[in-house]
């Protein structure tokens, strides 16, 4: 199985190629919306500002061939953005509309905490999760973020900064993490690994 | 639960092999730096920062090769930087496998710099290095490698970087670097409270005590060092045991 990496420029993607190839997995990167179409399992890292993620994913012509995709069942893993850019909207860009794959919208973390949530938490787990398997109750996760969904249907875990937000998700073959697995040492390579299980 | 506090092994080289020395005087070789670096992902690094120290004095882009070398050790985050002048300096250093790419000089020369890579990249890939130092009764920004001083105020420069984009503040002290005497606790909770983003701090690690000093007393959610884990004077795995053992809350690798 090849895993498709959609790359609409974010400074991430190469961190996630080399996860996978030390994980022994075939990986390709593409913005090409018929690439998308065809893809066996798709996987959508991001970093940086919401509206460079939703502008890309049109002004590249992603929207339609990702969600039909994913409608089909095609097995998905979204990261960090990856993860906000599946609900309605962000307060990030108010203005523009998210894959509304999910209900609920992404919003700031509350001040009080340091912004960005930044550096290695712990997460609670909500419900039985496949991504999460043969994980410690007590494994840190890299977390590099300010917004967050903070209220949402479909978690598997969650974490705390400020305020309890959705740190993994799981819904049929859409799976997303808010934590970045390609940066967060074994028990993020672990959560890679149960997505290629479950894509396989 | 909650956020652990972080430790960072920071790798100073002339472009291609760790150096180490006071105010860039004498320096020697300290080793391969793709060798330390997978040296600390495996012993629970939390992260790493590469910087390019030679690559100002010699006028020269950071050297990238190096970057892609390294990145490619690890299953932790890469913080590079030394001699990011312009946002395209940015992108390549990202580009070559940096998730966070530091900037001082540059930026205190032209703060738009801060801006620029953090509307490309994000505030959490923004990191503001700033060099203290302490004058009468407040803190004078050095640029430089902490030889010149910027004449600005550190605190202000701080929230100044903050508020043009930086998602976190790498903080040395001038006075307190290659001294093994201790962090600088004052400096560190004087700018970890003035501002809302993580603060690293760097300069005068010897003991485990000065950790958890740093984290407890001077508000800091990181903190760097250099020689003493090259030469093993300190071990991660170790420190953080020390840390745990005293409260602090860390991660231990599984």
């Amino acid at each position: 199985m090849k895993i498709t990496i959609l790359d609409y420029g974010a400074g991430n993607v190469p961190s996630v190629e080399r996860a996978l190839q030390r994980l022994g997995v075939e990986s390709h990167r593409t913005a090409s919306p018929d690439c998308i179409s065809k893809a066996e399992a798709l996987l959508l890292p991001g970093v940086g500002h919401y509206s460079a993620l939703v502008r890309a994913l049109d002004e590249k012509h992603l929207r339609t061939p990702l969600l039909d995709a994913l409608r089909r069942g095609v097995p998905f893993l979204g990261i960090c953005l990856g993860l906000q850019v599946l609900f309605e909207s962000s307060d990030e860009a108010p203005q523009l509309q998210g894959l509304n794959l999910l209900a609920g919208t992404v919003s700031a973390l509350p001040p009080g905490v340091k912004l960005p949530h930044m550096g290695w938490n712990q997460i609670e787990k909500k419900r039985e999760s496949s991504l999460l398997s043969g994980i410690d109750a007590g494994a840190y996760f890299y977390f590099a973020h300010s917004y967050a969904a903070l209220d949402s249907n479909n978690i598997a875990a969650t974490c705390s900064h400020g305020a309890e937000f959705a740190a993994v998700i799981e819904q049929r073959n859409v799976f997303a993490v808010q934590f970045h697995p390609e940066k967060s040492g074994d028990s993020g390579a672990r959560v890679l690994q149960n997505f290629l299980g479950l894509a396989a | 639960m909650s956020l652990a506090h972080r430790i960072i092994p920071c790798l100073d080289t002339d472009g291609e092999r760790v150096v180490k020395g006071v105010n860039f005087l004498g320096l020697r070789d300290a080793g391969d730096p793709v060798a330390l670096a997978a040296r600390y992902n495996a012993e629970g690094a939390d992260e790493l920062v590469l910087l390019d120290i030679a690559a100002s004095r010699d006028r020269r882009p950071t050297y990238l090769e190096t970057i892609r070398r390294v990145a490619a050790e690890l299953s932790i985050p890469l913080t590079a930087g030394g001699g990011v002048r312009t946002l395209e300096d940015g992108r390549a250093a990202v580009r070559a496998g940096a998730d966070k790419v530091t900037v001082n000089t540059a930026a205190v020369k032209r703060p738009a710099l801060i801006s620029e890579l953090s509307r490309e990249f994000g505030a959490q890939a923004v990191v503001l290095a700033i060099d203290a130092k302490r004058a009468g009764n407040h803190w004078d920004v050095m640029v430089r490698g902490g030889r010149e001083s910027a004449s600005r105020d550190a605190l202000e420069w701080a929230r100044m970087g903050v508020a043009a984009g930086a998602g976190e503040i790498l903080l040395t002290s001038v006075d307190r670097d290659g001294t093994q005497s201790g962090f600088d606790v004052t400096l560190t909770a004087a700018i970890s409270s003035a501002v809302t983003v993580p603060v690293i701090a760097s300069g005068g690690a010897k003991s485990p005590g000065h950790f958890v000093e740093i984290f407890r007393d001077g508000a800091a959610d990181a903190a760097l060092a250099a020689s003493i884990f090259h030469d093993s004077v300190q071990s991660i795995r170790t420190l953080k045991e020390f840390l745990a053992s005293s409260g602090v809350e860390v991660r231990f690798p599984c």
